[in-house]
């Protein structure tokens, strides 16, 4: 085959030169989406939230005034527990005492580390196990012929019966059968949130199966795992980073209702806002401001996932592109 | 023997509890090398279904049926099995689709798509499949295809997309491809240029090329050969002159009448073929464009019109053609066997369309099938 002959070429290429002109400001999916989210007041309000969360997560530790495990409310005799004493703020201790006459500011700031550790770990085990799931289930369903469809039943069977069980029940079980410890909480908040990774991913394979450029590869002899894994997998990927984000902030939430429920980290040494909170509750007659602290805190870091993944919904949504 | 010959072919779609549909009922041609053939009709007639059922990639779905023959080279298309379909596809035969946005994919670089196709079934790799990549992106007419390699579709404009999916689909230099609407999603002057380029391609490399469109503009200015398809049957089959100049079936008679013209006088209406596609008789009935055509005649109802052969090479599927000017109906089917389309070299004959015979066996006395 030789090339396109002569001067019709060069029309060709004039006439193609002065189409591509007005795209010359496009950038990667990726770039605009990003674009998009800069724009959104919600996802910045987000984004700031979460990077203060994380620096404080980082490099918190090593400013904190005092250590979060010196009990020297007691030794110095201010914390009282037996007469109802727990000082409150003050100028050395902002946020006063806890039970134990440790400074509360320390911990919520140690703290973050330990929150922002198990939300990400936990969030990272369901979306590693739960996208390997779906995947490969999805995968099976959209491109494989009936063989696929029984994989795919086989896997989604399995996924339906973690999702019938309520998610608390589910999550306290696991941290039961392993044994209170951060690891446990971490696994058991992981579990929970796989069959909603698993369905995402499986259905958005599914319908991406069905695209006119799968049936174009398809058409040029690809093979169909390479189709799954270069054309299906990276097009279903945004709902589940989406996903993932909004995980985050349930991860947190529900880290902090199994530390509440004594199945976290039985050593309270190393602070953790959840544990925080659970110890907070034999003193909220003393001092309810125990238990505000680490939930505020709670709040506002599901917070600013919640914004941003809801944002990065917005942002990544093929339907909402301009 | 043809590159391409399809004999027959027919594809229904059933579902458990709704009639089963004909999409494609019949459906015979065949494309040379370096030939260009046309397979036109309005929505629904059969089109895509008949180019998907070629290829293969019909969705696999229980209550599908293929039938008859696609012999491409020797070998029938619908009989091979997955791995041997796949090893064809993209190397010997392949395929350009309507819409070049949905039909790339939007989140890999143009360069890595069109490099998938060299690394299948050229098994290039690295720094040469780019090479390669880049020298086919400017010979579909990609200027600074270096740079085009990198990009993401969405940063393409529509010819530009199409322009890849064309690199992506000659860059095993297939001997068959098959081009649905290409144009269709494009503007005038993208759609132009496409066509020109899809023509150079064709002469250049003897690529036999089969053109589904429902656009007769595309039609007259790039096919050798033309067949009209209506309710899943060729009704009409001709060259590229005589079918502009005298078509002979009502409906291509029809579709052609109701080309927009813009040497038509003020005022004056647009003649669309009454009805829709969906009024059809079934075949086995009579003539599935019988409830919309305006020579309509008895005869036309109660038995399937048969494939009439007429003496300079062409075919249609009616019972009362548009005359055709100095000859008498008697004279004019003197026809020849499929395949053999010498004028005069054969007794009349007429081949019954259903049920489907073996071409050239059958033989019935002109006069008896045609008025």
């Amino acid at each position: 085959m030789t090339t396109v002959g002569g001067k019709k070429r060069e029309k060709i290429d004039r006439l193609a030169e002065l189409s591509a002109r007005e795209d010359e400001r496009g950038v990667s999916l990726w770039q605009d989406a990003f674009r998009r989210l800069r724009r959104n007041p919600a996802a910045v309000v987000g984004a700031v939230i979460l990077a203060v969360f994380v620096l404080v997560a980082i490099v918190g530790p090593f400013l904190v005034p005092y250590s979060p495990t010196d009990t020297m409310g007691i030794r110095e005799g201010v914390v009282r527990v037996g007469q109802g004493l727990i000082p409150g703020h003050s100028a050395e201790h902002w946020l006063g005492y806890d039970h134990q006459g440790r400074d509360v500011f320390s911990r919520m700031i140690v703290g973050a580390r330990q929150t922002l550790l198990v939300g990400v770990v936990a969030t990272m085990i369901g979306l590693a196990v739960g996208a390997l799931i779906g995947g490969v289930a999805g995968a099976a369903a959209g491109l494989g012929g009936r063989w696929g469809r029984w994989v795919d039943g086989a896997l989604m069977r399995f996924i339906d019966m973690l999702l019938a069980l309520p998610s608390l029940l589910l999550a306290v079980s696991i941290a039961a059968l392993l044994g209170p410890s951060l690891t446990t909480v971490m696994i058991a908040v992981g579990m929970v949130s796989v069959p909603v990774f698993a369905r995402l991913l499986r259905g958005s394979m599914i319908a991406q199966s069905n695209s006119d450029y799968v049936l174009a590869a398809t058409s040029l002899g690809v093979r169909k795992s390479k189709i799954a894994l270069t054309h299906v997998l990276p097009n279903s990927l945004a709902p589940v980073i989406v996903q993932a984000t909004l995980t985050l902030a349930t991860a947190i939430i529900e880290a902090a209702a199994l530390s509440f429920l004594g199945l976290g980290n039985p050593d309270s040494a190393i602070p953790e806002w959840g544990v925080m909170l659970a110890d907070a509750q034999q003193w909220l007659g003393i001092r309810p401001a125990l238990a505000i602290y680490p939930a505020v805190a709670i709040i506002i870091t599901a917070l600013g996932f919640t914004l941003l993944g809801e944002a990065m919904r917005e942002a990544l949504d093929p339907k909402l592109r301009k | 023997m043809a590159l391409l010959d399809v004999e027959e072919l027919s594809v229904t779609f059933a579902r458990r509890g709704q009639r089963a549909v004909r999409a494609v009922d019949g459906v015979s041609f065949s494309v040379d090398a370096g030939e260009v053939v046309g397979l036109v009709g309005e929505s629904g007639c059969g089109k895509s279904v008949t180019s998907l059922a070629i290829m293969g990639l019909l969705p696999r779905q229980p209550g599908l049926q293929v039938g008859g023959r696609a012999v491409f080279d020797g070998t029938d298309l619908l009989q091979l099995d997955d791995r041997s379909r796949r090893d064809i596809r993209g190397r010997d035969v392949a395929m350009i689709f309507q819409d070049p946005l949905s039909s790339l994919n939007p989140v890999v670089p143009i360069g890595l798509q069109v490099t998938e196709v060299l690394t299948r079934h050229r098994g290039m790799r690295g720094e040469k499949a780019a090479r390669e990549a880049a020298q086919l992106l400017d010979r579909v007419g990609i200027p600074d295809p270096k740079r085009r390699l990198k990009e993401y579709p969405h940063q393409l404009s529509g010819g530009m997309r199409q322009r890849a999916l064309i690199a992506m689909a000659v860059a095993c230099q297939p001997r068959l491809l098959i081009a649905d609407e290409p144009t269709t999603a494009l503007d005038v002057t993208i759609q132009a240029q496409i066509l020109e380029l899809l023509k150079d391609l064709v002469r250049d490399s003897g690529t036999a090329l089969v053109m589904i469109t429902h656009d007769l503009g595309v039609v007259a200015g790039m096919c050798d050969t033309i067949n009209v398809l209506y309710g899943g049957r060729v009704v009409e089959t001709a060259r590229r002159r005589p079918l502009f100049r005298q078509p002979r079936h009502p409906y291509t008679v029809g579709l052609l009448g109701s080309v927009p013209r813009l040497d038509a006088g003020r005022g004056e209406r647009l003649n669309p073929i009454p009805g829709s596609v969906r009024d059809l008789l079934p075949w086995p009935d009579g003539c599935a464009f019988a409830p919309r055509c305006d020579r309509r005649v008895d005869a036309c109802v109660g038995e399937p019109p048969e494939l009439v052969l007429t003496h300079d090479g062409r075919s249609y599927r009616c019972v009362d053609p548009a005359p055709v000017a100095g000859l008498t109906p008697g004279e004019e089917v003197r026809a020849a066997a499929p395949g053999q389309a010498v004028p005069g070299s054969a007794p009349a004959q007429a081949v019954p369309g259903d049920p489907p015979a073996v071409p050239g066996l059958a033989a019935a006395p002109s006069e008896e099938e045609t008025p």
